[in-house]
Formats: C-alpha cells, structure tokens, sequence
C-alpha cells in the first residue's frame, strides 16, 4: 500500500515535471521562434546554416576544430562574425595551404553564395561584425582618397601597390581586393592590420575608402604605362635599363660611323 | 676646293666682315675630335640639360611655388573639392589641364633623371680611362661639381609639387639638417623659414630650381667645354695616335652633324618615355599633409644612395651634457656624402702622389692596363650599387616577398663585404686580361694549324696580331714580327714594365724581348722605363711628354 502510493507520487512526480518542461518549452519556442525568424525566412537561413556547416566541416575543422573552438594551428571562430569569413574566404587566403609568415592571397575556393553560408554558419555560433547592407562602394571618392592617405597608404602604398612589414610581413596590394573583402578587412583587422571600427571610421568613411581604392584599382595609368605604381625606384630602373642603354648603343652605332 | 671646305671658308669669310673672326672660325671649325663611342656619353647629359632648359620653361609658365592654400577644382576629380597647396594645385593644373603639360613634366623628369644618369655613366667612363690625369684634374673637378649640383637641382625639382612624395623628401631633407651638431637647429630654421613646414621653403627652392643652380650649372658646363676645347679631347692609343697630336673628324661638318644628330636621338628617348611611360604621378601621391606618408616612399634614384646608407645605418647616438649627437642620421647622409665628394675632387691628385706621375697624358689608359685604379672603380661602383639597392629595400622586399629585415641585415654586411671582393676581382681580371693581350702580342693569334717538326717536336703555328690592333694596345712602335716561327718575337712592350716584371708562376706569358729590339723602343719613347717599388700601381708610371699639348 504504502509502496503503491510511493510509486504512484513519484510517478505523478514525472508527470509534473514532463508538463512543466513541455509548457517552459512551447513558450520559449513561442518567444524566442518569432524573433529569430524576423531576421530572415527562417527556411533559407537555416538551409544556408546547414549548407555552410557542412563547408565548414569538410574545408575548415581541420584547423579549427569540429566545434570552433580552435584546435590545431587554427583559432576559435565563435564570435568573429561573418566579416571576418568574408575576408579570409573571399580573398582567398583560408583555407590556408601552408604556415606562413602571413596567409597568401590565392584562388578563392568558393563561390559567393558558399562564402555567405559559411559566413552564415559563424555568424550563428556566437554572432560577430557583419557587412552593411547595399552597395559597399556608396561613398565619397574625394573623403575616400583624404582617408585612404591617412590611414592606409603608409602601408599598402599611395596607389594600393602594397608594401613590406616587418620579418617578412606585409601589406598587399589592393587591385585584387573586392568591395567586400575591403570592407570586411578594415571591420574585421586582419593580421597586422589595424582593426577600423565604426567610432573609427564610420560607415560612409569606410564606404568611401572602398570606392577610392576601386576607382584607382579601375582607374587607367594617365601619360604612360604606370610602371608599376611603385614610385621612383621602377622609374630609377627605366632610365637605366631602357633610357641609358638605349642611348649607349646609339652612341655605339654612332661612333661605328667614323 | 671640296664643297664642305667652301662652306667653311664663306662662313669663316662672313664673320670676318663682321667680327674680323676668320682666324678662330676657321680654325674651330676645323677642329679635330677624335672619334669613339665612349666620349660621347657626356654629351647625353649635356642635351638632356638642354631638354630641361626648354621643358622647364615651358612648366615655368604655369606652375605657381606657393604653399598658400586653394581648394581644387580642375580636371581630376578624386581631389575635386580637397584642399591643397597652389604649388601642388598649379602641378596638378599643368599635368591635366595645360594642353601638352603633361608630356612637357614627363619628359622634364625623365630628362633629369637622364641627366644625372649620363653624368653618371660619362663620370666612370672618364675614371677609367684615367682621363681625368693631368692637364685635365680642373676639369675633372668641374664634373663633380656638375654631379652635386645635378643632386640639388633634381631634389629641388622634386620638392616643387607638393605633393605627398615631395613632402616627405622634403621633410627627410630637414632631418638631414637638424642631425649637424651645433648649427643644425638654426640652419633648419633659416632654410625652412620658420618651424616645419614652414611658408618659405617652396619659393626658395623654387629660386634656386629655375635660376640659381641652373646658371651655376651651365656655367660650369660652358667651362668644362671651354676647356676640352683649350686642352682638345684625350683618344685611345691607336694607329697614328701619340700624345701630341688628335686623330679623329673635324668639328665640321662630321663631328657637328653626329652631335646635331646625337642631339635628335637624345631627345627621341625622353620623348618616348615621356609619352609611353608614367613618371611621378602626382594625382595619385595626393597634396602634401605632414600627418601622412606613403609605403614606398623612394627618392628620385640619383638620391637613392643617401636614402640607403640612412636605411643600412645602425641606431647610433650619442648623448653627452645633455645634447644628443645623431650618428644614425649625421654619419649617412652628412658625413659619408662629404667624404665621397671630397675624394672624388681630390682622386687625380691622390692618385698622381701615389705613382709620382707627374707628366701629361693625352692618349687614355685602357682600364686593364691599370689594374689598381680599375679596381678601385669597381669597389666604388659596388658601393654605390649596395646603397642604392638598399635605398629600395621595402619595395625590393615587398615585389619579391623578401624579408626587409634580412635585407637591411644582409645589405650591412655586403656594404662591407662585397667591395673589396669587387677590387681583388677587378684587379685580378684586368692581370689576366693583360696576360691575354701579351699573349696576343708575343704570339700572335692562333692560327689552328700544328707543324711537325723534324726533330719531333709539335709546334703550333700563330698568325701576328693585326697593326692595328697592336696599336691599339698601346704599343708604342710595332715592330715587324716573324710569327710563323713558334717562338714569340719581342715587340714594342717597353711602355707597360709591369709585364717584364708579372711573375711567370701561371705560364700566361713570357715576354722575350732581344735587346736591340728594347733599346730602339726605348729611344723611341724618348724615356727610361722607370723601375719604382710599388709594384701596386706598375702601370701609372707610363710617363708622357712633360710639355703642353700643342
């Protein structure tokens, strides 16, 4: 008697607590379903989610281990958001090929829509900084240059031609980059880069700077091959390689006319 | 009378009723320059000056050397609205909306750095022909002079835009001065007007850009030519060439039309590149702001060797009672520059003392033949080519993917290592090269055929070295020479000792000489063969005639 009704309060016992859970769980799902779902449609948001973790697992947990936290040689990916993926992955330089002093822009592996899945996919483990909506290169052109010659081109050179660091490191050049992956890296401060917030540089700032250095990347070279857009020392190289030698051999031809 | 004999004498003639200058007329024009590809080098440096003359006073006309500000409002519309410098603005003015001006400061820069770079090369040409021994020291000296105000006058020029470049130099430049202990505080504030940047500097330069150094320059060369003319021209050993006399085309008509021509092909080059190749885009360096530089910052490449040695420098200083001596900056750009110049100036002199060479010298020294001085040519060029590579090392390393560290590193020990390599080396090879020509000399050119003889005996027969080349090798007199017979016939070799005296321990040569034959080239020379003890500098002891050239 006494042992059935043991049993049969501790069965109620379940019953009240399975009732509590599935009642605190309708109304979670009840609260937190509708917010989650105001940001995208839910299905294509999560269909993108999965699609960048499956990227994810077969390019990318190698290094950074299977639940982003870093591992072998890679850093933790929770929070860095999805900026920092599209820098990285649109440029090229992860899925890193080798250890180097610096990740080498190389062949993007992905397509755009893979990128922002995988994007997608950090963003949803432990948010981070993401892209403005619209046109990256909605800027000032003229704010764009006063701005680029302030804060970038003491490394990656007046024309984006890049410029070395220190042991090894380097600033690249900047013709190869998109309006994204521009973006994405003064947000985001890759490597030595310093990191441009908005109380730094604000939207339209940064905006503005994507749009100078794609209008110098796009721009032709005005009065003659641009030789590089490196400065005196390809000009020092042209007057002796093309102007003296060039000039040598006539006097050559000259004086075989004596 | 030939046609080109009556152009002269008519236009000798038509100044005569005029100037009563028949004489000196006939007598330039007929002038004798002696003909070689290597002398005229120098004239690429003298009609790239004429370019600048005209390109320069074609940017004259609009460039304004004002730092007062404007806001832009020209052609180039990343800098439409941005406030900038008149100087830069007026730059900025010329290259966009100036018809031609863009092609006219292209063509004005490349010519500079043509100039300073035909200076460059007509200056070691000159070394190591040893032209420079006296009568010519003077002259040698005018040419240094040339190059440094070559230097200024090309760093001025590249301060006038304004822009973001100019300014940096400009400012590297103010450093430079405040590094001079005791005066450098007070001549920074007298250059510059004031603090950093100052409002003055720009119309200063600009005075001593388009006037000041310009006049002293073609001041300079007017006597640097007025003296080839008074001396004449130095010639390579050769058929009938001596030391009193000049063999080549009078000035006219040949020698006028080649350097009239010479004139057009200079011109052709920096025309060419003026239009096929960008320089100094100033658009893109933006307008001068002291809060800004760009990565690559590089001086013009004729100031790339103080940048280098500024780069190669380590961060020496001194600090005592209070005051603070910068050797990184004073020791590399004010101290090591002085020294290269003044020894420059000095070189024949130096040179002169050494071997006790005091006589004239109108015929050049073949470098071989003077292996000590081509060496120290050679050790000199090495460092210079250090300097200059390391003034490029952050774009050196960023195209190439070097580590700019290792190359500071690796450029401060080359700048110690590598140019007394270069000098033993050069040495060396200008030995062997006079072996070679001994071997020449002495046995002729190898014919490819072998002769039996009857004792047994394999000789190999020679043909003899053809006159002219053998008076090309400074051979005083040649002598007729039996070259068929396997043993070498001694010829005229008198004027170079060195090789009588060579060690034989490598079996390159063995100079056999009869004794009639020395004597009679000894007469000839009307000289001793002076045995001195610096077996260093054998060859420099060719001694000339000790009297004027006529």
């Amino acid at each position: 008697m006494r042992r059935t009704s043991t049993s049969r309060t501790r069965r109620s016992g379940y019953a009240v607590v399975l009732l509590a859970l599935s009642v605190i769980g309708t109304l979670y799902t009840a609260v937190a379903g509708p917010s989650a779902a105001t940001e995208e449609p839910a299905s294509s948001q999560s269909m993108a989610i999965e699609e960048g973790r499956d990227f994810y697992l077969s390019g990318c947990s190698t290094c950074h281990g299977l639940d982003l936290t870093g591992g072998a040689g890679g850093p933790s990916l929770i929070g860095v958001g999805a900026s920092s993926v599209i820098f990285q992955v649109e440029s090229g330089r992860m899925p890193l090929s080798a250890g180097f002093q610096q990740a080498p822009r190389k062949d993007v592996r992905y397509t755009r829509e893979q990128i922002d899945a995988l994007a997608a996919y950090i963003q949803s483990n432990g948010g981070g900084l993401t892209l403005p909506e619209g046109d990256l290169t909605d800027g000032d052109l003229q704010l764009g240059g006063a701005l680029f010659r302030t804060n970038c081109a003491s490394c990656h050179n007046f024309a984006g031609s890049g410029g070395a660091l220190t042991y090894g490191k380097y600033a690249p050049e900047l013709e190869q980059a998109s309006p994204r992956v521009i973006y994405s890296a003064m947000q985001s401060g890759p490597e030595s880069m310093p990191r441009y917030g908005d109380n730094q540089l604000t939207e339209l700032e940064k905006k503005s700077i994507v749009r100078y250095v794609r209008y110098i990347s796009e721009s032709e070279d005005v009065g003659g091959a641009g030789l590089g857009r490196y400065g005196p020392l390809t000009e020092g190289l042209v007057i002796w390689v093309v102007g003296i030698t060039v000039l040598v051999l006539m006097t050559l031809w000259i004086g075989a006319r004596a | 009378m030939s046609h080109l004999e009556k152009v002269t004498d008519t236009t000798a003639g038509w100044m005569d009723e005029r100037l009563g200058a028949a004489g000196y007329v006939r007598k330039s024009l007929n002038k004798v320059f002696p003909d070689h590809w290597s002398f005229m080098l120098g004239e690429i440096a003298l009609y790239s000056f004429i370019i600048l003359l005209l390109t320069g006073t074609y940017l004259s006309f609009f460039y304004t050397p004002s730092l007062t500000e404007v806001v832009y409002d020209g052609s180039y519309i990343p800098l439409k609205g941005v406030t900038m410098s008149q100087a830069y603005e007026s730059t900025l003015f010329i290259s966009f909306d100036v018809r031609g001006g863009l092609i006219m400061r292209q063509i004005h820069h490349w010519a500079a750095l043509l100039f300073l770079a035909a200076i460059v090369v007509h200056l070691l040409r000159v070394f190591f022909t040893g032209a420079f021994r006296k009568p010519r020291e003077l002259n040698w000296v005018i040419g240094v002079l040339l190059l440094i105000l070559g230097l200024l006058e090309g760093f001025a020029g590249y301060s006038l835009p304004d822009d973001l470049l100019s300014g940096t130099g400009a400012r590297i430049f103010h450093g430079i001065i405040l590094s001079v202990p005791v005066i450098g505080s007070w001549a920074t504030f007298l250059i510059y007007g004031g603090e950093y940047p100052g409002t003055e500097f720009l119309d200063r330069l600009y005075a001593l850009h388009i006037f000041v150094v310009p006049l002293a320059i073609l001041g300079l060369i007017t006597f640097h030519m007025l003296m080839i003319w008074y001396q004449k021209h130095t010639q390579f050993a050769g058929p009938g060439r001596t030391e009193d006399n000049v063999v080549g085309s009078r000035f006219f008509p040949a020698y006028a039309a080649k350097a009239g021509g010479f004139f057009f092909l200079v011109f052709a080059v920096l025309a060419a590149l003026g239009g096929l190749a960008q320089i100094n885009p100033i658009w893109m360096y933006g307008p001068y702001n002291a809060s800004q530089v760009t990565a690559g910052s590089q001086p013009d490449w004729y100031i790339g060797f103080l940048d280098g040695s500024l780069r190669l420098m380590p961060n020496w200083e001194l600090s005592a009672l209070g005051y603070t001596v910068p050797f990184n900056v004073l020791l590399p750009t004010v101290i090591m520059p002085g020294v290269i110049f003044v020894a420059m100036m000095l070189y024949p002199w130096i040179e002169a003392r050494r071997t006790g060479d005091r006589a004239y010298h109108n015929l050049l020294d073949r470098p071989r033949d003077v292996p000590v001085r081509t060496g120290i040519g050679a050790m000199s060029v090495a460092f210079y080519v250090i300097l200059v590579i390391a003034g490029g090392n952050d774009v050196i390393a960023s195209v190439f993917q070097v580590n700019v560290n290792t190359m500071t590193i690796a450029g401060r020990i080359a700048l110690i290592v590598v140019p007394p390599l270069v000098y033993v080396i050069t040495k060396r090879w200008c030995l062997a090269l006079q072996h070679n020509d001994e071997e020449l000399l002495h046995h002729g050119i190898e014919s490819g055929t072998i002769r039996r003889l009857p004792s047994g005996e394999f000789v190999e027969e020679t043909v003899p070295l053809p006159l002219v080349y053998q008076l090309s090798l400074g051979v005083a007199e040649p002598e007729p020479q039996d070259h068929h017979s396997p043993a070498p016939v001694g010829t005229g070799f008198e004027k170079k000792p060195a090789l009588e005296r060579a060690p034989d321990k490598d079996g390159f040569f063995r100079p056999r000489r009869s004794a009639s034959n020395g004597s009679a080239n000894g007469s000839s020379n009307g000289k001793a063969n002076g045995k001195r003890p610096e077996a260093e500098l054998p060859q420099l002891e060719k001694s000339g005639k000790d009297k004027p050239p006529s």
